[in-house]
């Protein structure tokens, strides 16, 4: 339970920026039989190197197994574990629920709370957009349910670590 | 200098020291065949009957001489045909570079005549590939290509070439060959040393010996450090050879068609060493039972190997080698271990390999075959029941000198594998046993073994059936043959004479050491066709799913006691 949720962990996967580096990634993941729960991919501050962050589920055993393949691939630079504590980890969500004169105040209300932001409306629905951790949205998105979700969707979780070193600095092997 | 890619190619397979190529030419490898042809003085091309048999043939050549093996394919059909090879030398992990032509870039994505996606389709079944896209690169991709293949595990790596590369011209300019240096990189001291108080707390320690020993180059220092610790060792079908067969202290193959003595000792050790193994299931069976009661300590050059099918205590990641040269220096004087060895050696003659009345005829063939063989021979098997007859019977097994499909078992294998030992090997003899379904499979390689008149010695353990099927059929499906009966006549002498190969019976009253005697006098290449019952077994057995302790099909020939 490292990012909030049973059994999930999340990888931040440093990947040169080529064509087919994803494929070579997610075709590893399907063959070896590990369960992706989300992922996202993008460009860094070194436009060389993309940053992949995966969230799967499986046990500690899977995870470190997991790692140690994806190391093999030749063009991931580094693989890394983003713990709960030791890192920053938001999703980005964008969800249209039903909503008229009734309940639409308090959609708005627990939407305050989640500081979600209002960004459209019509006379039968509203459509929000709400960032945080794995256990804030799912918060967020329980209280909500019951008024009926029109569409949703997740950009992924992405993750970023806590203090000055970037992932790019950090050496691997030494931690025990 | 500005060349053509196609002479680009050539450049870099001469600087990497490749001095044979195995491979089929095509409409989008032509350039690269013209730059072949001009420099036929400084590699030599090696035609094949099948892209197949070039992907064995360069896998073999690998295997028997620790290089990269090359082979050449053109786009699509000939691409899809090298796939069986590559996959054969990933499970195996055979260092190889396999190069294919593709449509021209500005045809590529459009369903071009021929195009097939081969990147896509190797994905899982090399350790890396490219796709050029610009000429400026391709130096650099072969480079790394071979580095890859060479370097850590060994492994595949394919390089596609869209035909306008290979006619594109750049600058090239020889580099210095980029040394692979044994991975040490993330050997631990703190491992080495946690490994060096298990083993002398142990008091019967046991070795389960793999292909990474072979791979590695490791088995002297191995054979020292058996002595050392005082330790007998069982091995998979990759690691045979790296303990001689005549050591007391080899046990012989561990796990399914293991024998007794192995499986009893990895399940009554108290301390299991594994180098170079990866806990294969044909060698763990029931996983749950497989050395429950022992600390396992694991050396691998590869870390995604711990913990992957059997969770292991001690992990030891880095050149078998250069780790158990580590832990001899560490443990500078000799353990003993008298009583445990010889209760090991009690146990070898009480369940002796050589009663085998399951396996007569072919037992006494592959003697035979000991005799004859000079021993610095290589000798290649296809898959089936001959093959684990001659893992179990044959003595003449030394590295780099075995060469089998363990990880993909991959019949039709040993043909080309053959072709490919003997090509790197002029002047040693090369056997491949074949069984009479895999030779089937590949038997048009004939043609390439007369055509370069590669004094190959093919043995054919003919028992009219796909044997290895035929007894799961009779053990588990209460001898439902579905298939498995090759009774079709074939009259495999008249088959090697059309093609200008030289055939042999081997008849079941014929003298077998008088026949291969002859077969081998001959220096030339010879098909023996060498009759065995239909159905003769593999034993002893673990059945799927068991634990290894079960085994059915031994000679006990002390069964009172216990
Ligand atoms: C390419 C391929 N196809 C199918 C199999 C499955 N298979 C494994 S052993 C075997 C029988 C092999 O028969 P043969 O070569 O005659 O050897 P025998 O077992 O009779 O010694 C078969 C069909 C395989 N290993 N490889």
């Amino acid at each position: 339970m490292e990012n909030g949720r049973k059994d999930s962990f999340t990888l931040a996967i440093l990947v040169n920026n080529k064509s087919g580096v994803l494929m070579r990634v997610v075709a590893l993941f399907s063959r070896r039989r590990y369960n992706i729960d989300s992922l996202s991919v993008s460009e860094t501050e070194n436009p060389d190197i993309s940053r992949i962050t995966i969230v799967v589920h499986g046990d500690r055993n899977i995870t470190e197994q997991i790692i140690l393949q994806v190391e093999k691939l030749v063009d991931v630079r580094k693989v890394y574990e983003m713990t709960m504590d030791g890192s920053i980890q938001r999703e980005l969500v964008l969800i249209k629920l039903n909503a008229d004169e009734t309940t639409r105040t308090h959609i708005v209300e627990i939407g305050e709370l989640f500081k979600a932001k209002v960004v459209d409306v019509t006379p039968s629905t509203i459509t929000m957009q709400i960032t945080g951790s794995l256990e804030k949205l799912d918060s967020f998105l329980e209280l909500v349910r019951p008024y009926g979700i029109v569409e949703l969707v997740r950009t992924g979780m992405t993750a970023l670590e806590r203090g000055s070193r970037p992932l790019s600095e950090t050496t691997f092997g030494d931690e025990g | 200098m500005k060349i053509t890619g196609a002479d680009i190619i050539v450049e870099c397979l001469v600087e990497q020291g490749v001095d044979t190529v195995f491979g089929y030419p095509g409409g989008q490898v032509i350039p690269l065949y013209d730059a072949l042809y001009r420099n036929r003085g400084r590699i030599r091309h090696i035609l094949t009957a099948h892209e197949q048999g070039a992907s064995h043939a360069a896998d073999g050549y690998s295997r028997s001489t620790g290089k990269v093996g090359v082979c050449i394919a053109t786009s699509g059909p000939g691409a899809t045909n090298l796939t069986t090879g590559i996959a054969t030398a990933y499970m195996d992990s055979i260092p190889m570079v396999a190069i294919t032509g593709n449509v021209p870039i500005s045809l590529l994505g459009k369903d071009s005549f021929q195009e097939v996606d081969i990147a896509g389709i190797t994905l899982s079944i090399t350790k890396h590939n490219y796709i050029v896209k610009r000429i400026e690169d391709l130096a650099s991709i072969i480079r790394e290509a071979f580095y890859i293949a060479r370097s850590g595990r060994p492994g595949p790596v394919l390089i596609d070439v869209p035909k306008n590369v290979q006619e594109a011209s750049y600058e090239f300019e020889n580099v210095p060959l980029k040394e692979v240096a044994p991975k040490v990189s993330r050997l631990r001291e703190k491992d080495i040393e946690a490994a060096v108080q298990l083993i002398k707390s142990s008091k019967k320690p046991m070795c389960y010996v793999g292909g990474g020993v072979i791979r590695a180059d490791a088995a002297d220092v191995l054979n020292e450090f058996l002595d050392r610790i005082d330790s007998p060792a069982g091995s998979s079908l990759m690691g045979l050879g790296a303990v001689p067969v005549s050591s007391e202290r080899f046990t012989g193959m561990i796990g399914m068609h293991g024998t007794r003595v192995s499986n009893m000792a990895i399940n009554n050790c108290d301390l299991l060493i594994v180098i170079g193994a990866r806990f294969s299931d044909r060698v763990i069976s029931k996983g749950s039972t497989f050395a429950r009661q022992a600390r396992i300590i694991q050396i691998d050059v590869d870390p995604a190997e711990f913990n992957k099918n059997i969770n292991t205590e001690i992990h030891v990641v880095g050149d078998v080698e250069v780790v158990l040269g580590r832990l001899l220096k560490l443990l500078p004087e000799k353990i003993s271990h008298g009583e445990w060895m010889t209760s090991i050696k009690e146990r070898k003659a009480r369940f002796p390999m050589q009663v085998a009345p399951h396996a007569k005829r072919a037992k006494e063939i592959l003697e035979a075959l000991d005799e004859v063989l000079p021993d610095d021979s290589y000798v290649t098997t296809e898959v089936g029941q001959h093959q684990m007859w001659t893992a179990q019977y044959l003595k003449k097994i030394r590295p780099r000198r075995f060469l089998t499909s363990g990880g993909l078992g991959t019949m039709g294998f040993g043909t080309g594998a053959a072709i490919g030992a003997q090509v790197s090997h002029p002047d040693a003899r090369v056997v491949n046993i074949a069984g009479d379904g895999s030779f089937r499979m590949n038997s048009n390689e004939l043609a390439t073994i007369a055509r370069y008149k590669l004094p190959i010695v093919i043995i054919v353990m003919n028992n009219h059936a796909l044997g290895m099927v035929r007894q799961w059929q009779d053990l588990f499906y209460e001898h439902r043959y579905s298939e498995t009966t090759l009774d079709t006549p074939l009259d495999w002498v008249m088959l090697a004479h059309a093609y200008g190969v030289e055939g042999m019976d081997l008849g079941p009253e014929d003298d077998p050491e008088e026949v291969l005697k002859r077969a081998f006098d001959l220096k030339k290449p010879v098909v023996v066709n060498a009759l065995i019952p239909s159905d003769d077994k593999v034993f002893p057995m673990v059945a799927p799913g068991a634990s290894i302790s079960d085994m059915i099909g031994f000679v006990d020939l002390n069964p009172l006691v216990d």
